[in-house]
């Protein structure tokens, strides 16, 4: 087994990630939210407040970690959900056919028609900001991808030996689908939930800096750059620190879903060095 | 072509229709608590007579079934409804901003294009040099990286710290205003085209009419122009129309970090304060506009690739 060096890259951004939000209590040298004091506000980086102070005053390296949370949440139950319709949907289109099929694939084909941030925010409209909206719209939003993938690999799983031999010996349609073909396509349903954990976080970053994702004073990267456009002029290590915690922790989702592709489907296989 | 061309055109029709119905059963899963999000300022509850004004003033008080006929019936006569907050048409509301947000995302796709096709082409011809390695590293990163904080920190190197352009705003359309949001919007499909580029042009290499062209003698500048340029072509235009729809998604933001007097923006503050004919109407005409220019690019490839059209 040979791992290219993108894979363990981005296996490494990933731990470092969840390591983060783990043990962010812990290694956080200072309370998140109840840290404010005005009189150390927007201080540049030093060695008390490693990433600087924001406009309250509170340590930009201690929101970060704690940051990583509410990322890592949205992430993993986003792609949950995401994963659970486009499973099921998918799924039972391939494998009963006929109409609900149709009606499935019409279905998936609006939802690609709709560009994903945008359903998100229509989602949200409904649902008021904050993070349990966050999380649905979200998980709404991007299954499409997914439910194709399941209903392709449904379709060429159905003729298989040891489907035909579970209908011969009656097994209902259900029980097939959940024991017989849905362990078989976990591979590709895994890299699309690794690589849609990226867009997830990239999504949840947007919609909180819009103001609409997880509400103050909880800490979130997204949210945290809405200050930093009001501070851009005076503290710009309150725009730099959340940012590049936001793209290292997508391109480790990335780079580990392209190097998991790599691995469970040569045929996918992506050109890039 | 020309039967090809209407096919085409006729299949927007059907899913402009289910995305509307869509668009008005999302809508109409909380009802009635419009108006009271709408009055509700944070401090104290609304006034209830208030409420119940508002809900009649937008036939909210009606029945679902009645409401959903009036709002197919409006829509047929292209009405998209009465801003909850402006009371204005929302098709005016619209109507001022679209513009601007047109103008921001050809002005990004056009800089992704002519950025990012050559660096993709060059990358593919000279396969592991020091270009292929940086464009590559580069096109990752741009493909992982929060389009507003680029846009944040580009803003504060250019605008703030260097003083070269404008920070944010229309300014009259001026085309110093343009650049920086425009070039933030357009990183991500500029890093996809790139790669894009570079898989397709290095595929085409390797196809086997490359190699009769080669050993009949025909130049290197003619082979690449005669035919890695073609057929790459059809795979860059797939992947501009692809990219739209995610670039007009993350317009949304950006035209909110620049204050830029687009559709997005009149999106976002609509959905804060909860102003659904707004919302509806904008998400009904930004799908309205992607479905077209998918269209447009296939049409445009099946101009290019005469294969496409038996397909």
């Amino acid at each position: 087994m040979r791992f290219g060096f993108n894979f363990i890259l981005g296996a490494l951004l990933t731990v470092l990630v969840i390591l983060a939000g783990i043990f962010a209590p812990w290694i956080a040298p200072f309370d998140p939210v109840l840290n404010a004091d005005l009189m150390n506000a927007e201080l540049p980086p030093d060695a008390t407040f490693w990433f600087g102070t924001d406009a309250q005053g509170r340590d930009v390296f201690t929101r970060i970690l704690f940051g990583a949370q509410i990322s890592l949440t949205v992430g993993i139950v986003s792609q949950v959900i995401n994963s659970i319709i486009g499973c099921t949907l998918g799924m039972t289109a391939g494998y009963w056919g006929g109409w609900w099929d149709d009606l499935v694939n019409g279905l998936t084909n609006v939802m690609l028609a709709i560009p994903s941030l945008i359903f998100a925010l229509a989602v949200m409209a409904v649902l008021g900001p904050g993070l349990p909206s966050l999380l649905i719209a979200l998980g709404l939003t991007n299954w499409s991808w997914t439910c194709r993938i399941a209903r392709s690999s449904t379709l060429s799983l159905k003729s298989q030996g040891y489907v035909q031999a579970a209908q011969t010996l009656g097994y209902g349609d259900l029980r097939i689908m959940f024991t017989q073909i849905l362990p078989n396509m976990m591979g590709p349903i895994l890299v699309m939930a690794t690589l849609g954990m990226g867009s997830a976080v990239l999504s949840e970053a947007a919609l909180s800096f819009l103001g609409l994702g997880v509400q103050p004073p909880f800490p979130s990267w997204g949210s945290m750059l809405t200050d930093a456009r009001q501070l851009i002029r005076t503290a710009p290590w309150v725009a730099v620190f959340p940012g590049l915690a936001i793209f290292l922790s997508v391109l480790g989702f990335n780079l580990l879903g392209d190097g998991l592709r790599d691995r469970l489907d040569p045929h996918m296989r992506t050109r890039t060095p | 072509m020309l039967r090809f061309t209407l096919r085409r055109v006729l299949q927007i029709v059907p899913t402009v229709i289910v995305v509307a119905l869509l668009i008005f059963v999302i809508f109409s899963v909380v009802p009635g608590s419009f108006a009271t999000s709408l009055l509700a300022d944070g401090k104290r509850t609304a006034d209830p007579q208030l409420i119940a004004h508002l809900n009649q003033e937008f036939g909210l008080d009606k029945p679902l079934t009645e409401r959903f006929v009036k709002y197919v019936t409006d829509l047929a006569r292209l009405d998209l409804g009465t801003s909850f907050r402006s009371r204005q048409p929302v098709l005016d509301l619209i109507g001022d901003r679209m513009w601007a947000s047109l103008e921001l995302a050809l002005a990004a796709m056009a800089f992704a294009v002519v950025v990012g096709v050559p660096l993709g082409f060059l990358a593919a011809l000279r396969p592991g040099s020091i270009l292929d390695t940086t464009t590559m590293i580069g096109a990752v990163s741009g493909l992982s990286m929060p389009q507003f904080w680029l846009g944040l920190l580009m803003m504060y190197v250019f605008a703030l710290h260097l003083n070269w352009l404008p920070s944010f705003g229309y300014g009259d359309g001026s085309f110093r205003n343009l650049i920086l949001p425009a070039v933030t919007l357009g990183v991500t499909p500029l890093a996809l085209l790139a790669r894009t580029t570079r898989a397709g042009v290095l595929d085409v290499l390797n196809a086997d009419f490359i190699r009769t062209a080669h050993s009949k003698g025909m130049s290197e500048a003619k082979v690449v122009r005669w035919h890695v340029m073609r057929n790459a072509l059809v795979l860059i235009v797939t992947t501009v129309g692809l990219q739209f729809g995610s670039l007009i998604g993350q317009a949304v933001v950006i035209e909110k970090l620049f204050a830029w007097p687009g559709i997005g923006s009149l999106l976002v503050d609509s959905v804060a304060i909860r102003d659904i004919p707004a919302v509806q109407g904008t998400i009904l005409v930004i799908v309205l506009w992607f479905l077209v220019i998918n269209t447009l690019v296939d049409l445009i490839y099946a101009a290019i690739d005469p294969r496409i059209k038996q397909g």
